[in-house]
């Protein structure tokens, strides 16, 4: 700039916001260099296709008999009844993750860096959830691969497409809380220790991995506005058929209901940490 | 909305680039920023010297808007920091004390994302990042991530970084703290490039030298509070210039010696003192006349030297001269010190 740039400031004086154009141009931006993170680290990607793949086997083969015997049929029974309600738990998994990178990105000093640049805070936060969604998208892809290797059957591919759909947009308003933990929790251990004890019981009080009917009322109480159990209720109606609008609404009231309240919590901390 | 401009910068004009009045930021009781005041001129260097914990990160971060202050104002570039924060982000280039590049991304790479949060077209954002590569001497590493570049590559790939925008004002935030003696001066060398070109840089410092390398104003604070401040000639004379240490072969000489320079007037403002751990004495002097006169002294009086330096006054030097004690907090490096070796 020159002197005289000082005295008339820039173009810009008058209109400090942001227009929706230039929002999507920064998050693109902010995008790609997420890609590129993985791109430097394909070791980052190893969860999301490993996980899947460890799940999937570990509960069809190790629980798959005894859990298929009791909803009437045997391990193939089972598979129908696990693989959707794995595809519940990808999003949720990418979610956690989500928290802990975050973090410790928040606390280099690249991101003071971004903060003191002129683009919308929402921006660096909106980059990553879209970088989270595809690896969950690619994790829920293995996922089908391992699940039909095991024998699961896909009965309804418009369904499927749904589900996959509903587990990413819960799985996007679970992220927003896992966000405003990563920027408000010091270290990504603890992000990581708190998120561990939030999912635990959500994710195993739930229909996730066996039919509720066995457990006792107060912990069928819990589950059945558990979002996790109404996901994996809605995918496995949509997939593989049964009740799904019980389901779906109890998931998309919650999604709504996060994302609501946790958004503009996480793009205000991220705005105002010190 | 493009702020790359190439036309010729002018020279300092006296007008105020920042402004600081009266800023007051607490972290509970601890108050990081006390009522500070200051000006940048345009196109100069204000220094910004003080001890660890005096509150220097805290004023930049106020000053980039990172941090909102509890009172007082500030003006960058003619914008405020707490009504037009937005305005204030596009004429401001910030450098940390801390790197602040993504250590993942090559340095080609960590350019263009800035150019492109920054509004530059795709083409004009890789020929931004080709450009400022060339000229802080990176290119042959532009592809490679930052994590594997050494300390003086990656504090020029934060200062070309902040260059992006073409800031009104620099912020350089301790640029070389950590940094070994030739890698602290290939940054100088930098930094010296980018005032030549007329940019406004506030500047914060533990070194006395960082500063009469790059300063022409200096403002020193201590908890909070601007203890002092003016040109750094000024200031230097006040602090007593260079200082002048003499270890006489024979310790016993060394209060004489002291008596002496006391006696002939030939010290500086700060007085003589006798520093007893490494048996010399200390003379601040002011001119390279003062110099000749102290060494010329010690010779008539037929004393043996046996080593002798001159050195630029230490943070802790000045601090004790301007304020009559210590810098408040320990340091917990230590304040590089320049040494010229005098041939005696």
């Amino acid at each position: 700039m020159s002197a005289t740039t000082v005295e008339a400031p820039l173009a810009v004086k008058g209109d400090p916001r942001i227009s929706p154009r230039a929002h999507l141009r920064h998050t693109g931006a902010l995008i790609r260099r997420n890609l590129l993170w993985i791109r430097q680290d394909p070791e980052s990607m190893f969860d999301a296709i490993l996980f899947p793949v460890i799940f999937t086997l570990l509960f069809v083969y190790v629980f798959g008999g005894s859990i298929g015997q009791s909803l009437g049929g045997g391990q193939e029974r089972y598979v129908q009844y696990v693989v959707p309600g794995l595809m519940a738990m990808m999003g949720m998994n990418m979610a956690q993750g989500v928290g802990t990178g975050f973090n410790t990105d928040f606390n280099s000093g690249v991101m003071d860096r971004f903060r003191s640049l002129p683009i919308g805070r929402g921006s660096v936060l909106f980059a990553k959830i879209a970088v989270e969604l595809m690896r969950m998208l690619i994790a829920t892809a293995v996922l089908m691969v391992v699940g039909v290797l095991v024998g699961f059957h896909i009965t309804n591919w418009p369904g499927l497409f749904a589900s996959v759909g509903l587990s990413a947009v819960f799985g996007s308003a679970l992220m927003w809380v896992f966000l405003t933990l990563g920027v408000i929790m010091k270290s990504a251990q603890s992000v990581q220790a708190m998120g561990f004890l939030v999912l635990m019981p959500l994710q195993f009080g739930s229909s996730i991995f066996a039919p509720t009917r066995s457990m006792p009322g107060w912990l069928q109480n819990f589950t059945e506005y558990n979002p996790l159990s109404s996901l994996a209720d809605a995918a496995r109606g949509l997939m593989v058929g049964g009740p799904v609008e019980h389901g779906l609404w109890v998931t998309l009231a919650w999604s709504l209901g996060l994302t609501v309240v946790m958004a503009p919590i996480a793009i205000h901390k991220f705005r105002t940490k010190s | 909305m493009t702020r790359i401009d190439n036309t010729p910068r002018q020279a300092a004009t006296g007008r105020s680039a920042v402004t600081v009045r009266g800023l007051v930021k607490h972290y509970g009781e601890t108050k990081a920023l006390d009522g500070v005041d200051l000006d940048v001129r345009e196109g100069t260097v204000l220094g910004v010297l003080g001890p660890n914990g005096a509150g220097k990160t805290t004023l930049v971060r106020c000053l980039s808007t990172l941090i909102t202050p509890d009172a007082g104002t500030a003006t960058v570039a003619g914008f405020d920091v707490l009504r037009q924060p937005r305005q204030l982000r596009r004429v401001i280039g910030l450098t940390g004390q801390y790197a602040s590049v993504d250590e993942k991304l090559p340095g080609w790479e960590n350019l263009y994302l800035i150019g492109r949060l920054l509004d530059l077209p795709r083409k004009e954002a890789r020929r931004r990042a080709d450009e400022l590569l060339e000229r802080f001497s990176l290119t042959e590493a532009a592809k490679r991530p930052a994590s594997t570049y050494s300390g003086g590559m990656r504090r020029r790939l934060d200062l070309a970084a902040s260059m992006i925008g073409s800031p009104a004002v620099l912020y350089l935030d301790e640029p070389t703290t950590g940094l070994d003696p030739r890698t602290r001066n290939e940054v100088w060398q930098e930094v010296k490039r980018m005032v030549a070109d007329g940019v406004t840089v506030l500047l914060t410092t533990q070194y006395m030298e960082e500063a009469e390398q790059l300063a022409s104003e200096l403002t020193v604070i201590d908890r909070g509070k601007v203890i002092a401040g003016g040109r750094i000639d000024e200031l230097k004379a006040r602090v007593g210039g260079r200082t002048l240490r003499i270890r006489p072969a024979d310790p016993l000489q060394l209060r004489p010696l002291a008596a002496m320079f006391d006696e002939l007037g030939l010290t500086g403002l700060a007085t003589t003192i006798v520093d007893a751990e490494t048996d010399s004495v200390l003379v601040p002097v002011l001119s390279d006349e003062q110099l000749t006169a102290v060494v010329g002294a010690v010779t008539a009086r037929g004393i043996t030297i046996a080593s002798i330096s001159t050195e630029l006054p230490s943070l802790d030097e000045v601090f004790l001269s301007l304020t009559g004690h210590k810098a408040s907090t320990p340091q917990d490096e230590n304040p590089a010190r320049a040494y010229e070796e005098v041939s005696a």
